[in-house]
């Protein structure tokens, strides 16, 4: 359960900007494990995609700088070259996309691009449509054989969405990133993604990269989490631990802010105020801003990273007191 | 496919009014082309079937010409000349500027400015001046003007493949292709270059008719095909000296153009609706 397989370390990205930089990502941590969901949350534009991106080096190039070390495998994916990455895209990590209602090729049938995606790997064609087949009816296609035939344009949200996995799935890749998987579809819709989502896991003992800003979503699928804000991993732990024993002033306000916490008492709990926008590295804590337990030392002094246990860290100074 | 939806496409195309009367016309020049053998009455060159310069009769339905040549033999063997110019000239435009546009949109960065520079340069001189120094170098010819008209015609090619390869390099499912895994030859020739294929057509379709009468005004102007040949371009400016005498000499050729050119525009039009993606099968 707990070997190791994709492992950031000391991840920063810097956009080029107009005025300078535009620090999208920095120092990011984290370990994802074989099997296991590890879910990405953050407000938009926190960095969770461009951390995605920047694993599947899909970032769009040329204006970006990037520090730090993408490991899969013990194997630095910065380093590889195109050819490399090729291999290793699709094969041993997928990806899916928040939007399916673009993700796939409008001038192929569904079943003809995923036939395809399996013939990368060099099988005969009965087999490679067997196993299309097959794939529809592991994601509940409603309808496979039929549906197989149908251009993109024909599917509804949810189905693009089922073919976009069970694309994925095709070539049961090790790591599947899933970047915002479900916000563009309905509940039901969903919940039935979840649903697959979860019997992947189980099946193919897939590990899941799960990007969301949906904390329903990560309570029912991930194991752990790490939250993001303003390009910073601020803290990460077990589901559990995030929920019932949240550390980060940052993690404790979004807990306040969900709905479950608010029944009796009339309105949702907000954070003031809004991400900054980060254009020039200083020694500070990016939340520092919009913490209501700011002190002087936050705004001129990077906060650690604070291990409360050894699953649990936190990037803060209050935590570093405390403790000490 | 299955049968129906054979049915269904050629029903859509049926009830597509500019698309069937373009067909049915470059249908019957093409079949012009093909049975010019079986159509002319004489032989292409062959001289004195009537007198000199014979108005339109039952005999030489289009008249003759100062040689006493048949005019309509020679436009109907003409018809081969316009459509092998169309045929070769589009191709030659086709394969350039796809090639160029694809690469500039695809890549991007120096390779992009480099070829849309040469691009925008071929753009922003006139077409039918810089074919006419093409030809000077390369010498006078049916062939030789066809392939000075595509240097010049392939930048409208390269710029609409450039601005699709861009829009759509741009769109979810080209990264997911990458995610998979693709090259970015399969990218550029499985995911991209089948979404610009229905613009391309209908460019293609309307073009067309460009590169004939482009290079018909160089056999006008004498560069292009030299005599005997049946060129229409060539007819025509062989009519203008006789223009009173005998009109039809410019006017049969020229009206043969027209129908020609008509015919592969109204086709363009009608490929632009039927190949749009979202009319198909709904």
């Amino acid at each position: 359960m707990s070997e190791e397989l994709l492992r950031l370390n000391h991840l920063s990205i810097d956009y080029k900007v107009k005025d300078g930089y535009l620090s999208a990502v920095n120092d990011v941590n984290c370990v994802i494990n074989k099997g296991e969901v590890f879910a990405i949350v953050g407000e938009s534009g926190c960095g969770k995609s461009t951390v995605a991106h920047s694993i599947m080096n899909l970032l769009p190039g040329g204006n970006e700088e990037m520090h730090g070390e993408i490991l899969f495998k013990g194997k630095d994916l910065r380093t590889c070259s195109q050819k490399e990455m090729e291999a290793i895209r699709g094969k041993e990590i997928g990806m899916i996309f928040q939007n399916p209602l673009d993700s796939l090729n409008p001038v192929y049938t569904v079943g003809d691009q995923m036939a395809e995606a399996i013939l990368l790997d060099k099988v005969d064609k009965t087999e490679a449509w067997n196993r299309v087949l097959k794939l529809f009816k592991d994601v509940k296609m409603p309808d496979a054989e039929e549906r197989i035939k149908s251009f993109p344009h024909e599917l509804s949200g949810g189905m693009r969405q089922r073919v976009m996995i069970a694309m994925m799935l095709s070539r049961n890749p090790e790591l599947l990133i899933a970047d915002e998987p479900t916000t563009a579809l309905d509940v039901t819709i969903e919940a039935q993604i979840l649903e697959i989502m979860k019997e992947l896991k189980k099946t193919f003992n897939t590990a899941i990269m799960l990007i969301t800003h949906n904390f329903g979503l990560v309570a029912e699928i991930a194991d752990r989490i790490g939250i993001m804000y303003a390009g910073e991993m601020i803290e990460s732990a077990s589901v559990y631990e995030i929920f019932e024993n949240p550390k980060h002033p940052y993690t404790k306000l979004l807990m306040a802010a969900l709905p479950r916490n608010t029944k009796a008492e009339g309105r949702l709990q907000t954070i003031d105020g809004s991400v900054p926008r980060i254009t020039e590295k200083k020694p500070e804590c990016r939340f520092a801003n919009r913490c209501p337990y700011a002190m002087e030392k936050c705004f001129n002094e990077d906060p650690e990273t604070v291990y409360v246990s050894e699953d649990h860290f936190c990037r803060c100074h209050l935590i570093g007191k405390e403790e000490k | 496919m299955n049968k129906n939806k054979v049915k269904e496409t050629l029903n859509e195309c049926r009830k597509n009014a500019n698309f069937m009367v373009g067909f049915v016309i470059l249908l019957s020049v093409v079949l012009v082309a093909v049975f010019a053998d079986v159509i002319a009455p004489y032989g292409v060159n062959e001289m004195h079937v009537g007198g000199k310069y014979d108005p339109p009769s039952a005999n030489c339905w289009f008249g003759t010409d100062e040689l006493g040549r048949d005019l309509f033999s020679r436009v109907v063997y003409g018809s081969r000349l316009a459509l092998w110019v169309a045929f070769l000239g589009g191709s030659i435009q086709l394969v350039i500027g796809v090639v160029v546009g694809l690469a500039c949109g695809f890549f991007g960065k120096w390779v992009d400015r480099v070829l849309s520079f040469m691009t925008d340069l071929t753009w922003c001189i006139p077409g039918t001046i810089l074919a006419l120094a093409v030809v000077t170098l390369i010498g006078k010819g049916l062939t030789n003007t066809i392939i000075a008209i595509s240097l010049v015609a392939w930048a409208s090619y390269a710029r609409t493949v450039r601005a699709k390869t861009l829009s759509l390099k741009s769109m979810a499912f080209v990264e997911t292709g990458k995610a998979f895994g693709e090259s970015n030859a399969s990218l550029m020739f499985r995911y991209i270059l089948p979404n610009v294929v229905p613009s391309l057509i209908v460019l293609v379709s309307l073009n067309l008719p460009g590169t004939i009468l482009s290079t018909t005004t160089l056999s006008f102007l004498g560069l292009g095909s030299q005599p005997p040949s049946p060129d229409w371009g060539l007819a025509i400016s062989n009519g203008i000296d006789s223009i009173n005498r005998a009109p039809w000499m410019s006017i049969f050729p020229g009206l043969a153009l027209v129908y020609t050119t008509f015919g592969f525009n109204l086709l363009g039009e009608g490929l632009r609706d039927l190949l749009d993606p979202h009319m198909k099968s709904q």
